[in-house]
């Protein structure tokens, strides 16, 4: 932003990497999966780069409203410095605190999830999904928590796998129903209490159960905690997960 | 007339008792924290959908059906209760019968509604006491809560059977009969050799056990998890709006942390000129009034507690079950705080006495619960107030989460790395990310 910002420009989107996004390396990938999609499509976006902040969504889930607010105002400040108008994201949970949380704090932007992105320019035309080696395969869709109970989405990421021709399969929980991978409200960042079992293998056994070969989502901490789920299930041979915007930029060969 | 004074010292009884439990009610409201509800627009619609056409509950269909039957039957049957009220007071017989048609379709309706519940209730009464429910099951479910739903449930039975008995006897005892009756129409089949002293008898001793049972079961309500049959309706207008994960913004840190950022703001003086009691939640007098209205709501169903994912694992949390303690927590502590006033200790809080902070950090956040509460009480909102408190208050978050707090505080990440590091994954790209 603060290049084009040099250059007088204000781009359509800001793409929002996240911390996720930026350091972890599994969805370091996704990142650059989606920037490839981005390029492909000619879409006019920047990143905040090195000015780019954690979104305090973790802070306030955690009870830590003080760090949430100073996170929130900084970052506010920089993107209405930058006049952000729409933000393209493809964590759910900075989705979710931008488009319900920030508005509160002087923060007010058009969020848009990158599954709603993809599905967006597949629906107008722009994008069209060729035949790859996806096609006919058996796959599961997990919701991510903040993506559908939190804020409605169920329908696009559905759409957009749809298109790519795979074999696509339920589990028993879905949609609204469904079940949270166990990370949500700073489970990643700490060990879980006392129980029979973990949130993540729950969850795993019932996509494994499904008898699906992929194992789709579209959140980083749900891709953590599935990649996680299949290492421990010992199924790391039959079973792949991935992004929505890791299995586009294949079938796209980018 | 002997009747209608029977009948009046009967339902001013009722209005006493019932008045002394709202007065006890509004001094504990009184002790919770304020929140300002807007909307009214927003929320006539989410009553509507959410309590009217029962939409959540459907999330079961057949458990969800027999709900929704037992619900709009009991709005059915409010009309002739009102109408025995009347009749009561006034020594009328069907008063409200000059209605006409719209009277003989809301009895006719209620007629077979007492029918469909009675037949309902015996089924609800069978799946309580011989089916093993799991959603019935938990730590928080002591003895009294199953004794207080069969207690219930034994109520709307009798109170059915009463309605039943009253209008079968009607049916055969009236000259002129107002109303329609599908259901006592065949009832009263059974008993038509009967003498008519005794149909006279039977009409009066079942308008008579009904009426009372009413009013039994209206100042039994109050002091049961069946206060829902009140509560639901005005608690599903007080929903939470917008979207089911939305964290509501503590002003009074806003004005704290600006001030922080810019010293040299100047800030209107609209917030914190009362001094901040405590930030967050760590006993009742922390909760606003809409979190206990919750409480009182909570009909212990368990549907949030069957979707909890750390429930479903065996990890201690339920969140039916911070209703429930909030609720035991207030009746505990509201005589003494209105007694001696907001400094009375019991050296208990319902934080750490009746919900652990595993409880509190053992929660995902994913909202199943909320979504799942056919009323529309927000469970997680305890939660949160209750991590605020245990995080601002004293520093008390479990350690992994102190340390990412300090790395967001220094780097701007939940990890230890550095922030001029954030375009590193752009490494290997060909193309060009502009900044």
């Amino acid at each position: 932003m603060a290049d084009l910002a040099a250059r007088g420009e204000v781009p359509e989107y800001l793409f929002w990497v996240g911390s996720a996004g930026a350091f972890d390396d599994r969805y370091k990938k996704v990142t650059r999966a989606f920037v490839k999609i981005l390029e492909y499509l000619k879409i006019n976006y920047a990143v905040l780069g090195t000015e780019e902040s954690s979104s305090g969504d973790i802070a306030r889930r955690t009870g830590n409203e003080m760090l949430f607010q100073m996170q929130a105002l900084m970052n506010i400040e920089i993107m209405n410095g930058y006049g952000v108008k729409k933000i393209l994201t493809c964590d759910p949970h900075a989705f979710n605190t931008f488009k319900n949380e920030y508005p509160d704090l002087g923060g007010k932007y058009k969020l848009v999830h990158h599954t709603q992105f993809l599905f967006e320019q597949i629906t107008k035309g722009r994008l069209k999904m060729p035949g790859s080696e996806l096609g006919g395969k058996k796959l599961v869709y997990h919701d991510p928590c903040y993506l559908g109970r939190a804020n409605g989405v169920y329908e696009e990421p559905r759409a957009v796998l749809d298109s790519l021709g795979v074999k696509r399969v339920e589990m028993p929980r879905n949609r609204s129903f469904a079940l949270c991978c166990g990370a949500g409200g700073g489970q990643m960042f700490k060990e879980a209490e006392k129980g029979d079992k973990e949130i993540f293998i729950e969850r795993t056994e019932e996509a494994v159960a499904t008898g699906a070969e992929l194992i789709a989502t579209a959140c980083p901490y749900c891709m953590v905690m599935l990649t996680d789920g299949i290492k421990y299930l010992n199924r790391e041979e039959g079973i792949k997960n991935y992004d929505i915007a890791e299995l586009v930029a294949m079938s796209l060969n980018l | 007339m002997i009747k209608q004074i029977a009948f009046t010292i009967t339902l001013l009884l009722t209005i006493a008792v019932f008045s002394y439990t709202l007065r006890g009610l509004i001094k504990k409201f009184k002790l919770t924290r304020p929140k300002t509800i807007g909307s009214p627009g927003k929320r006539l619609l989410i009553t509507l959908k959410v309590a009217l056409l029962q939409q959540t509950i459907f999330r079961k269909p057949v458990i969800g059906l027999m709900h929704a039957l037992v619900f709009w039957g009991f709005l059915m049957i409010l009309f002739g209760s009102a109408e025995m009220i009347v009749d009561g007071l006034s020594g009328t017989e069907r008063a409200f019968s000059k209605l006409g048609v719209f009277y003989n379709i809301i009895i006719a309706a209620g007629d077979v509604f007492a029918l469909l519940i009675l037949v309902i209730i015996v089924a609800f009464i069978f799946r309580r006491v011989f089916m093993h429910i799991r959603r019935f099951e938990g730590i928080e479910m002591k003895k009294w809560s199953h004794t207080d739903a069969n207690i219930a449930l034994t109520l709307i039975l009798l109170l059915m059977v009463s309605l039943l008995g009253m209008n079968s006897f009607y049916l055969l005892g009236a000259h002129d009969i107002k109303g329609i009756y599908p259901a006592s129409g065949i009832i009263s089949g059974w008993f038509s050799g009967m003498n008519p002293e005794n149909i006279h008898l039977m009409h009066e001793l079942n308008w008579w056990v009904h009426i009372v049972l009413i009013f039994v079961f209206a100042n039994y309500l109050p002091y049961s998890k069946h206060f829902h049959v009140f509560l639901s309706v005005p608690n599903v207008y007080l929903s939470k709006l917008g979207a089911l994960a939305r964290i509501d913004t503590m002003e009074d840190i806003t004005r704290e942390v600006k001030l922080m950022l810019d010293p040299q703001a100047a800030l209107p003086d609209t917030v914190g000129d009362e001094p901040i009691e405590r930030f967050g939640l760590k006993d009742v007098e922390d909760v606003n009034w809409v979190n206990y209205f919750n409480s009182l709501s909570c009909t212990q169903c368990g549907r949030c507690t069957a979707v909890c994912p750390a429930n479903i694992t065996g990890k201690k949390l339920s969140p039916r079950k911070l209703m429930m303690n909030l609720r035991s927590r207030m009746d505990e502590k509201a005589p003494g705080l209105i007694n001696e006033g907001a400094d009375y200790n019991d050296n208990k809080s319902l934080l750490r006495d009746y919900i652990s902070e595993e409880e509190i950090w053992a929660c995902t956040l994913c909202n199943a619960c909320a979504n799942e509460c056919p009323i529309n009480i927000d469970q997680p909102a305890l939660i949160i107030q209750m991590r605020r408190y245990l995080v601002m208050e004293e520093s008390a978050a479990p350690a992994e989460l102190n340390a990412i707090f300090s790395n967001i505080e220094n780097n701007g990440a939940p990890w230890q790395f550095s922030q001029d590091d954030r375009m590193n994954w752009t490494e290997g790209l060909t193309m060009n990310v502009e900044k």
